[in-house]
């Protein structure tokens, strides 16, 4: 018997040395003589084990983790490869509470398969969805994803079901579907994960959406700081044309279905859909008014579907078992599942897919297992560098749109990112209002000069100038910001600042009881 | 850890293109020419063979887009990405968001900036790294993280940034 063993190709588990590790059993196993067939799958998504190492045993897939190359010689003594025990072993993978506890949809075969074979996406339900779909009429399609009570999984957590319907009944020869693949913000990389581990997943939701709303062309906008997606993707996109599911006549029928990667060119502001749009048609990347929506005059004014990569990726499931199957899992108006990702500092961090409803406090710590250097944590910043700070005293909050936006706070794109005690909230704010002047595209004034004009205020609070005055001045901007922005990078941006400055006044060098108005 | 040079064509520091390089921009730009919005694969194209987009191309993209200088102009700046002058032989990106903050991502922007002798946006007076900021490189499950050309590098210690270095040098 052929001996099997997985090792990562994710370009996290990359960054931790996957491929040193990859070649170094390669040799080993040569220099042994053992028939080895190495798979690279993609990541399990517990980062904090990468990279981590899978035997196939009769038993189901054996775990090793976090393997080094100097680890390799003794797992071969220990006879990994046939499952033995090693100091590194994790048993079996499925087993491990951390991912045991999980509710995996969108991400069912993330880390289990080849990410570019098609005989192993078509082995573990791959496709399914689509061949569902193609029967359908597409009335029926968005009937279906209306159902699921699916909301865009980017941040603005809009329906996706009544986006689609606009889509559908906006009356165009030509419409596109557009995949925001611009993942900027900080804490995230659930879109890259699925991209890089499970594309063929992205290609048969854009491919549903299509026939949903009758588009023959998507372009999917990919961040340039994601090279190794970037491969991933347009390999992915060539096999899927020669196996019949994208090009002319898809499986045998009349829908055609063209798909595109474009490469963005390092811009936060892209990701802003209508942003996204005129950099996509070759222009500065500048926000669009608001009507008329891209729905109706979107990508060179036709109607347009911008949904992001998670979004898309979790069609192909609804398709497959149904809405109301996915509409079963979450909690109130938060339908189904969100991938959480943990980031920052903490122990254990990774990809979560979970039923919305958990708490921060059980996903800091159950999941996390508190900070990575051991000090309490200080607060939390969700939903990517527009969302607010929370503070300790917030962190029963659980994971839902509705009751995150009642303490001022987003979910956004399922990003958590954890803070320790030494974090100077201060600095973080100041950082935001940096970030928003580098990143403003400059339409709006209170976005382009009120973030530099921000970082200014908050230097002369903590210098201790005119406290009180310039603390009025800020929330005062604040307001601006908020009111008077087109989109959310110059709206959303006051919300790290001002929470910082009302949870953590003394990193501002403010006593608590003037920030409280 | 290993990587590779980051051009195929690596060019000297010079600001007046060759006539190699004019018939390449020209090449690339008819390649793009009923591409819709062809702006941006073509200045990806360009940068991706020369290193950088040269402001002397902006008047051949003119006449064959009919476009004005000016949008052109407006476009490649609007892009962190693009660059209007050639890099290094490596390009050294380091991470400043939040989650690479969190885990003390200022302290090897400093050690960079230290060991190098330049600032963000400079190259080393060899020639051998050019040092740029980055907005998220999505490594934020181990921060604090770089990018080493196109190699992403997690949990960067200021060791990790000394095998960089040396590295880039044992590449030349």
């Amino acid at each position: 018997m052929t001996l099997k063993i997985y090792i990562p190709i994710d370009s996290t588990a990359l960054s931790l040395g996957a491929e040193e590790v990859y070649r170094a059993i390669l040799l080993e196993s040569k220099n042994r003589k053992l028939e080895i067939e190495i798979v690279r799958n993609g990541s399990r998504g517990l980062f904090f084990l990468e990279p981590l190492v899978e035997v196939e045993t009769n038993k189901g897939r054996m775990a090793y983790g976090p393997v080094d190359i100097s680890d390799v010689p003794s797992l071969f003594d220990s006879e990994f490869f046939l499952g033995r025990p090693h100091k590194l072993c994790l048993g079996l993978t499925d087993e491990i509470e951390w991912l045991k506890k999980q509710e995996r949809l969108t991400y069912a075969r993330v880390g289990i398969t080849d990410p570019l074979n098609i005989e192993d996406y078509e082995k573990y339900d791959g496709f399914k969805g689509l061949k569902n779909a193609i029967k359908l009429e597409p009335q029926l399609i968005v009937k279906e994803v209306t159902e699921s009570g699916l909301r865009g999984r980017g941040g603005a957590a809009f329906p996706t079901g009544i986006k689609w319907q606009t889509v559908l009944d906006a009356p165009s020869e030509k419409k596109y579907i557009v995949c925001n693949a611009d993942e900027g913000d900080s804490g995230t990389y659930s879109d890259r994960m699925i991209m890089e581990n499970d594309p063929f997943v992205l290609i048969e939701g854009m491919i549903i959406a299509g026939l949903a709303v009758g588009a023959d062309m998507g372009y999917i906008y990919l961040r340039s700081e994601y090279p190794h997606a970037l491969a991933v993707l347009n390999k992915a996109i060539n096999i899927a044309k020669e196996n019949n599911y994208l090009g002319n006549n898809i499986l045998g029928t009349d829908h055609n279905f063209e798909l595109e990667v474009t490469r963005a060119a390092g811009a936060y502001i892209c990701g802003e859909e209508t942003s996204l749009l005129e950099s996509l048609e070759g222009k500065r990347g500048m926000v669009r008014y608001k009507p008329p929506l891209p729905a109706i005059e979107g990508l060179y004014g036709k109607p347009t579907v911008v949904n992001n990569v998670i979004s898309l990726a979790t069609i192909p499931i609804i398709m497959d078992k149904g809405g109301s199957y996915y509409a079963d899992f979450g909690v109130g108006r938060s339908k189904g599942t969100l991938p959480i990702q943990l980031a920052g500092n903490l122990k254990n961090t990774g990809l979560i897919e979970k039923a919305f409803g958990i708490t921060l406090r059980e996903l800091l710590y159950d999941f996390g297992g508190g900070s990575a250097t051991g000090k309490s944590i200080k607060a939390v910043q969700v939903g990517g560098p527009l969302g607010a700070f929370i503070p300790e005293a917030q962190f029963d909050t659980p994971l839902d749109y509705e009751k995150f936006s009642e303490i001022k706070a987003v979910v956004g794109h399922g990003g958590i990112v954890a803070f320790d005690t030494t974090a100077d909230m201060s600095k973080l704010a100041r950082y935001s209002f940096e970030f928003c002047a580098i990143e403003s595209c400059g339409k709006c004034t209170p976005c382009r000069i009120g973030s530099t004009r921000g970082m200014e205020v908050i230097d002369k609070i903590k210098s201790g100038k005119d406290q009180e005055k310039n603390i009025k001045l800020l929330k005062d901007l604040g307001e601006t910001m908020v009111e008077g922005s087109l989109c959310a990078m110059g709206g959303m941006t006051p919300f790290p600042v001002i929470s910082a400055l009302n949870f953590f006044p003394e990193d501002f060098g403010v006593e608590k009881k003037e920030t409280s108005a | 850890m290993t990587f590779r040079t980051n051009h195929s064509i690596y060019i000297e520091l010079t600001m007046t293109l060759t006539e190699i390089q004019i018939k390449k921009i020209e090449q690339l730009v008819s390649n793009f020419q009923d591409t819709p919005g062809a702006l941006l694969p073509l200045m990806h194209a360009i940068q991706d063979d020369l290193g950088y987009v040269p402001e002397d191309s902006y008047s051949i993209i003119s006449k064959a887009y009919n476009l004005s200088i000016a949008e052109i102009h407006g476009f490649v700046t609007f892009y962190h990405h693009f660059r209007t002058h050639p890099s290094g032989k490596n390009i050294l990106q380091v991470c400043r968001a939040e989650s690479c903050q969190a885990m003390g991502s200022e302290e090897i922007e400093l050690y960079c900036k230290d060991t190098l002798g330049i600032d963000y946006h400079e190259t080393t007076d060899d020639n051998l790294i050019t040092l740029e900021p980055i907005y998220c490189l999505g490594n934020c499950a181990c921060s604090p993280a770089v990018m080493i050309n196109d190699n992403v590098i997690g949990r960067v210690s200021k060791k990790k940034i000394d095998d960089i270095i040396r590295i880039a040098k044992e590449n030349l």
